[in-house]
């Protein structure tokens, strides 16, 4: 027997995690912005750090959005292939949320209806939504809040083969450089590596949700994250791009099989305000 | 570290010539609002040569869309917007008088020349720190193109609002400065050197 889920349920969870998203920064971030305040050796960039983690400190505390731009909303739903949602359109459900979790957190307005009429919604609708079918009977909600400034300077390239893995870590540094300081640095960087071209693209958003504090389990990869880490962080963007040696937080990468002509590479970029929440349903 | 710096409601001739890129300001008194829909419709007017709804001449024009004010707040979380997206429009702002203009990031190569011709500041504050910044403001009102929403031109009454000179009126650019010194003294690899585009929101 399925067991039954109503997509109400979906609703409220991505209008409670949108909101919480905005106001509360993840332990990840905020963990990784104070370290940085120690560790940054330009003087600026070490007051800028210094005034982001109060700035998050602040949001937490008072209860308002941590950045002005409240973003796009991308949700991950994972469902379980044993759940049967009832009670409505599922779509529909999310954007819902999407709608209310806007009103009520105080949220600015920032998408519009069409890419080329340009005109605001008014109220934040609709989400980008990806579904993915898991074994099990719950569902994986994740609420994913993406700022333009950064969302604007990701990258996707076609390598090829023989492009390997130097051609793979050119195109990230540079992507990251290309960057510089719209992007509100310190930024966080997700690879996707493989797949087709669609997939890259959001492997690379996968990636760029994971928690900065978890390396990839493959050791290679995992090496691959820290030397491109270490390779940004010489570009001496900073903090703002006001100079330093905190250009990024972190590098996370996925990967997944390709065709044996091609390596696809998709690089989002995430700024320092990269809010994002799960819950189990 | 931080200097004061009075702009009631203009930035004097005098503090023009004081600023240097890279310090760190307070800015108390008055700032304009102003970002893409605004900007455009305030370089439209003076292309058309029509008189604009808010006199520009010697004001800061802070690149902002805050969010909605919670009740009980002054305004909304209020962080800057990226500046260089108002590329086509800041010669016309700056012939017009315009004396500063604030949001984050750098700008084409170009730009810093702009400034220094028509004797302008370009401000940066901290992005992504709305939440911090909006404790800096104590009065808020709409003055033109209400219809915009959080897009209208407001004045906002700031107190000790933090900001970073990025390009002084001699056309010092500390993005360009800041980023050459520090990927000499890193030994950063010679990525190709890409200019920043035209902007993004914020
Ligand atoms: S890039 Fe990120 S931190 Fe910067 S203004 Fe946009 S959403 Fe906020």
């Amino acid at each position: 027997m399925p067991r039954q889920l109503h997509v109400d349920a979906i609703r409220q969870a991505v209008a409670e995690l949108l909101v919480e998203a905005n106001y509360c920064i993840g332990d990840d971030v905020l963990d990784a912005l104070r370290q940085a305040a120690e560790e940054e050796q330009s003087p600026l960039g070490r007051d800028i750090l210094a005034q982001l983690v109060a700035n998050y400190e602040l949001a937490r505390q008072e209860r308002v959005p941590a950045c002005q731009d409240t973003g796009l909303t991308i949700v991950f739903l994972a469902i379980g292939q044993d759940v049967h949602l009832v009670g409505g359109d599922l779509r529909q459900a999310v954007d819902a949320g999407v709608r209310e979790g806007s009103k009520t957190g105080f949220l600015r307005n920032s998408v519009v209806g069409d890419p080329l009429l340009r005109r605001n919604t008014g109220d934040n609708g609709p989400a980008v939504l990806h579904i993915d079918i898991i074994p099990g009977d719950r569902v994986h909600v994740t609420v994913a809040c993406k700022g333009f400034g950064s969302e604007n300077k990701s990258r996707l390239a076609m390598l090829t083969p023989a492009d390997g893995i130097e051609g793979v870590k050119r195109f990230v540094v540079e992507t990251v450089e290309r960057a510089g300081a719209q992007a509100c640095p310190p930024v966080i960087v997700g690879v996707g590596i493989g797949g087709s071209f669609e997939l890259a693209a959001r492997l690379s958003k996968q990636a760029v949700i994971r928690p900065i504090t978890q390396r990839h389990p493959r050791p290679d990869i995992r090496a691959l994250e820290e030397e491109l880490l270490e390779e940004i962080n010489r570009l001496g963007i900073g903090p703002q791009g006001l100079g330093g040696i905190k250009t990024a937080l972190a590098v996370n990468i996925e990967v997944y099989p390709t065709h044996i002509a091609g390596l696809p590479v998709a690089v989002n970029i995430g700024c320092h305000s990269n809010r994002h929440r799960d819950m189990w349903l | 570290m931080a200097t004061e710096l009075y702009v009631d409601p203009v930035l004097s001739l005098a503090d023009i010539g004081r600023l240097k890129a890279g310090d760190q300001v307070l800015i108390t008194g008055e700032l304009l609002t102003a970002r893409d829909a605004a900007c455009g419709r305030l370089a439209r007017a003076l292309a058309a040569g029509e008189p604009l709804p808010v006199d520009l001449r010697g004001r800061i024009v802070y690149a902002v869309g805050p969010t909605p004010a919670k009740p009980g707040q002054v305004i909304g979380s209020a962080g800057p917007t990226t500046a260089a997206r108002l590329r086509p429009y800041l010669k016309a702002l700056l012939s017009a008088g315009m004396a500063g203009l604030m949001g984050k990031g750098d700008w084409p190569p170009e730009a810093a020349g702009v400034f220094q011709r028509h004797q302008g500041v370009y401000f940066v504050a901290l992005g992504g720190a709305g939440a911090l910044l909006a404790k800096a403001v104590t009065a808020v009102e709409v003055v033109a193109y209400d219809d915009l929403g959080p897009e209208a031109i407001h004045r906002l009454r700031v107190e000790r609002f933090p900001a970073i000179v990025a390009i002084d009126a001699e056309g010092n650019d500390l993005h360009r400065r800041a980023r050459e010194e520090w990927r000499k003294r890193l030994g950063g690899m010679e990525a190709r050197r890409a200019e920043p585009d035209a902007g993004t929101p914020g």
